[in-house]
């Protein structure tokens, strides 16, 4: 017996239905639903990324006058290019990772990312790329707004939240997300050990199945803790994947190398989440601390990403992986005096897999003060936004997951859309 | 349904309170009900200081991180409100100032990200008899006056500095009004959307610029605090419209005022707003979802009873909780268990009913955290999203699994204490069910947990078997669907 959790979130009590139908897989029922084997992996990197660092314009003076004691020298950027205002752009020195992947063609690199009237607030600025909503963000995530589209049954791991909690982008009205941290934490304790912890979890996957009719609201917590109880195997088995390449001992990697397990072990799993905090610079920025801080941050970003891609180019699932990464903000274009930078506005994001259309997208900004271009804002302080964000959302809802942007997000956002997927 | 007084009586006191341990029911029991609805009213603002309790033997346990510090860390203001939730012997004064934190949800995160962690714990949770510039925590706010007039609440909320960094009163100033508080107050705090306009968010706004902090004593002592000011050079002194009456004669108008007295106009708006018939309906559809019950929807006549009395009271929670609580609706059988429990309120009631000897408070957290609620961090202003939507497959999990890690370590206590029911498994699965007032289970559910007694070999009730379904018995009930219900 299947109990339907959305049929009871979506219309309470009296549209509750039980369904006999089983699924033995319910990764089937992924596949059915979308007719490929695609997936996303979101990467947030939160506290808002200092852009500037990240994709250097290291041919622009003001970039080394604005930021005498953090501006990375023009020797050691990683040349990735002229963008089509001519102007010529590296990465960071620690992301020797993303530069192998961008000269694979497999790195869009999108600059100046942002919305109108940027919020500089790191809960109010995620709120904004999470729901899509700059109006309103207190809503549904865009992710969940995915999610709930998708047609009857949806699997419970259809989504995987590789964090401690649910991020506002995959909280969705009827579908929800697990997060699921460490893939050995989903699982199923007892207070007794060997055989007597599988007399426990038979007899609670016993009591689970009960549906008492009578009472829809027991035999919707029962039926989510069937759906735990029938996850907790297939979550498992991600933990024994090895990969084919190593990972490092660090959160992300470790988080991408689970996501890589459950691609690679196809438990069905369309979205996933992971995370990376640390990028509230307003210090820790210093050019000479190759090791520390920023250059830090940069290096796991840039060797975990090359990790996972090498792990899933290996296994031939590249083509179907899709990494989208984004931040709250970017950063204020000055250096502050403690070898940071505050909260700013425009930023870039990234999109990594076999099937991204590699290169550099948009301009960057000059950052002559005196704004002699338009591409800065608040007096020349910050960087302004050239690309609205909800186009790529919108670009990867109806290119890459094949649904439906306009109903997604709320409207029609398609247009100046980086053409990377 | 067979109800008995008891029944009622462990009804009333999950719902208006945490659960009872086995001996606070055996005195409670001896109660009439009116007289058990008085007795968790009726704490006065001086009732016995649970806290003092804290690392005494025979209570919840807490874990030091280089000391207790429950006003300036915020895992050990998790850990004391959870004691106090566990211990307290006004346990409605704790779940009042629970809702409060949900219905004026406001999160530690943003507080220490501005001020760091030590003002964000201090804004949030310092008692004020504890703190060294006597700073009160916003929790404790609602501790005070959670069964006060709701119109003082809500000022003291305005004016409340955790308040006033959560939604950037702070950055409201005339040349460039912050709707942030304005927005919430009506659409979250007070009457809701569909009451108001956008035109009002606007004066609203207006209405409170120079609603902001000081800091007072010198920054980096311990004599610093965070308080309210109200800066009158930042007020906008013009009038403002609404669409609704903000006075009693009917007008809509909130007159010009000098800046220096300008503050005049929040406070006429908190006033009429909780008063706004729309406000009354509201906060009685809520303590409807709240105290009797989320699977039947509100009953409009009951709707309308409670906010009749809330607006004869003047607002006044202590009487308007009196008449919830001795309504028919909420003594219906019926609606027994039928309020999703939030995480805090299972993990506090799992505490009661199975045991906290030796068991630390600080182990709860980040279960707590899997089951998608940690106190002080709701994750939006909206507050927590209630009743079905705690129950993910991984917040579910987490829920098995703390009520697992419970038993485990309580698995020695109530070994002895079922001992007396040892002759048959249906003796002891009775002895739990009891121990957790469970409600009946369906048969489906009794015969599977006879089975688990006698898996593994015949029930003998020797002291092995006993220690391993005691446990195994404990945990299967409380991880049921049945329990996470109050």
């Amino acid at each position: 017996m299947k109990f339907t959790r959305r049929q009871f979130v979506k219309g309470g009590v009296t549209a509750f239905t039980v369904s006999c139908v089983a699924p033995a897989f319910l990764s089937d029922i992924a596949r059915a639903q979308g007719a490929s084997r695609r997936n996303l992996v979101v990467l947030y990197l939160s506290g808002g990324n200092d852009s500037l660092s990240t994709l250097i314009p290291y041919g622009d003076s003001f970039y080394y006058s604005r930021r005498p004691g953090i501006a990375v020298p023009a020797a050691n950027v990683l040349q990735v290019g002229t963008d089509l205002s001519g102007k010529v752009l590296g990465l960071h020195p620690r992301l020797t990772g993303l530069k192998q992947i961008f000269d694979q063609g497999d790195l869009a690199l999108m600059q100046r990312m942002g919305y109108p009237n940027q919020s500089r607030s790191h809960f109010h600025g995620t709120d904004i790329w999470s729901t899509a909503n700059p109006a309103n963000s207190s809503g549904t995530g865009w992710l969940g707004r995915y999610l709930d589209a998708l047609p009857d049954p949806v699997d419970p791991l259809v989504g995987w939240s590789t964090v401690r909690e649910v991020p506002h982008s995959l909280k969705g009205r009827e579908v929800s997300v697990p997060a699921i941290p460490s893939v050995t934490g989903y699982a199923f304790l007892s207070p007794n050990s060997g055989v007597e912890a599988t007399y426990s979890r038979t007899t609670m996957a016993t009591i689970a199945s009960h549906v008492p009719v009578d009472r829809p609201h027991v035999a919707f917590v029962n039926g989510t803790s069937q759906a735990a109880m029938a996850t907790l195997d297939r979550v498992a088995s991600v933990g024994t994947y090895t990969g084919t390449v190593a990972y490092a001992n660090n959160g992300l990697a470790q988080a991408l190398k689970a996501v890589a397990g459950a691609i690679a072990k196809g438990i069905g799993t369309k979205v996933f989440w992971v995370q990376l905090g640390g990028f509230d610079t307003h210090s820790n920025q210093r050019v000479t601390d190759a090791n520390a801080g920023y250059a830090n941050l940069m290096g796991t970003v840039g060797d975990s990403l090359l990790s996972f891609y090498n792990d899933m180019r290996n296994q031939g699932l590249h083509d179907d992986t899709l990494v989208l990464q984004f931040s709250e903000f970017g950063r204020r274009i000055s250096e502050n005096g403690s070898q940071g930078t505050d909260h700013g506005s425009a930023g870039t994001m990234m999109a990594l897999g076999g099937g991204v259309r590699g290169g550099l997208y948009g301009t960057a900004p000059n950052l002559d003060p005196n704004n002699v271009d338009g591409s800065l804002e608040n007096s020349g302080n910050d960087v302004s936004y050239e690309t609205d964000f909800r186009s790529v959302y919108a670009r990867v809802l109806d290119g890459w997951l094949g649904a439906d942007s306009i109903a997604i997000l709320g409207g029609n956002f398609k247009a100046g859309a980086p053409n990377i997927v | 349904m067979q109800t008995s007084q008891w029944q009622l009586l462990e009804h009333l006191i999950r719902r208006a309170g945490f659960g009872a341990t086995p001996e606070e029911r055996n005195s409670f029991e001896e109660l009439t009900y009116r007289q058990a609805v008085a007795s968790l009213l009726n704490f006065g603002p001086t009732s016995r200081d649970i806290d003092a309790r804290i690392g005494t033997p025979g209570y919840l346990g807490f874990t030091s991180r280089n000391g207790f510090t429950p006003n300036t860390v915020i895992a050990d203001a998790r850990q004391r409100w959870i004691f106090r939730m566990v211990h307290s012997p006004a346990p409605l004064r704790e779940k009042m100032a629970l809702l409060w934190h949900h219905h004026f949800a406001t999160a530690y995160s943003k507080l220490a990200g501005s001020f760091g962690a030590v003002e964000g714990t201090r804004l949030m949770a310092a008692k004020p008899s504890e703190d060294t510039a006597g700073v009160r925590g916003q929790i404790e706010l609602f501790r005070e006056q959670g069964l006060g007039k709701f119109s003082d609440l809500l000022v003291e909320v305005a004016r409340d500095p955790a308040m006033i960094v959560w939604l950037d009163g702070n950055t409201n100033i005339k040349s460039r009004p912050q709707e942030n508080f304005g927005r919430e107050l009506m659409e979250l705090f007070t009457f809701g959307i569909g009451n108001y306009t956008e035109e009002d968010v606007y004066a609203a706004a207006r209405v409170f610029t120079g609603w902001n902090l000081t800091l007072l004593g010198t920054r980096n002592t311990p004599s610093a605090r965070y308080a309210f000011n109200y800066r009158s050079a930042q007020h906008d002194t013009a009038a403002k419209t609404f669409t609704f009456p903000i006075y009693s004669s009917g007008s809509k108008v909130i007159p010009a005022r000098a800046a220096t007295t300008g503050m005049q106009d929040g406070l006429d708006l908190i006033a009429a707003l909780a008063v706004h018939p729309e406000t009354a309906r509201r906060l009685s559809r809520r303590l409807w979802t709240w105290f009797v019950s989320e699977v039947s929807p509100p009953d409009e006549a009951w709707v309308e009873k409670i906010a009749g009395v809330y607006l004869s009271s003047g607002t006044d929670m202590r009487q308007v909780l009196r008449e919830v609580l001795l309504s028919a609706q909420f003594r219906d059988p019926a609606h027994y268990f039928q309020r999703y429990a939030w995480p805090v309120e299972f993990v506090v009631r799992s505490l009661k009913e199975v045991g906290h000897v030796g068991f630390s408070a600080n182990d709860a957290l980040t279960p707590m955290l899997n089951m998608g609620q940690s106190l002080f961090e709701p994750p939006d202003v909206n507050g927590w999203a209630l009743g079905p939507q705690w129950f993910s497959t991984g917040g579910m999990l987490a829920r098995m699994n703390f009520v697992s890690a419970l038993a485990t370590n309580q698995r020695f206590e109530l070994r002895n204490a079922a001992r007396p029911f040892r002759q048959t498994p249906q003796a002891v699965i009775e002895w739990a069910m009891r121990k957790t007032t469970m409600p009946e289970v369906p048969a489906h559910v009794y015969n599977a947990l006879v089975d688990y007694t006698r898996a593994g070999g015949n029930w003998t009730g020797s002291e092995t078997q006993l220690l391993n379904k005691a446990a195994g018995v404990v945990h299967l009930l409380t991880g049921s669907g049945e329990y996470q219900f109050i």
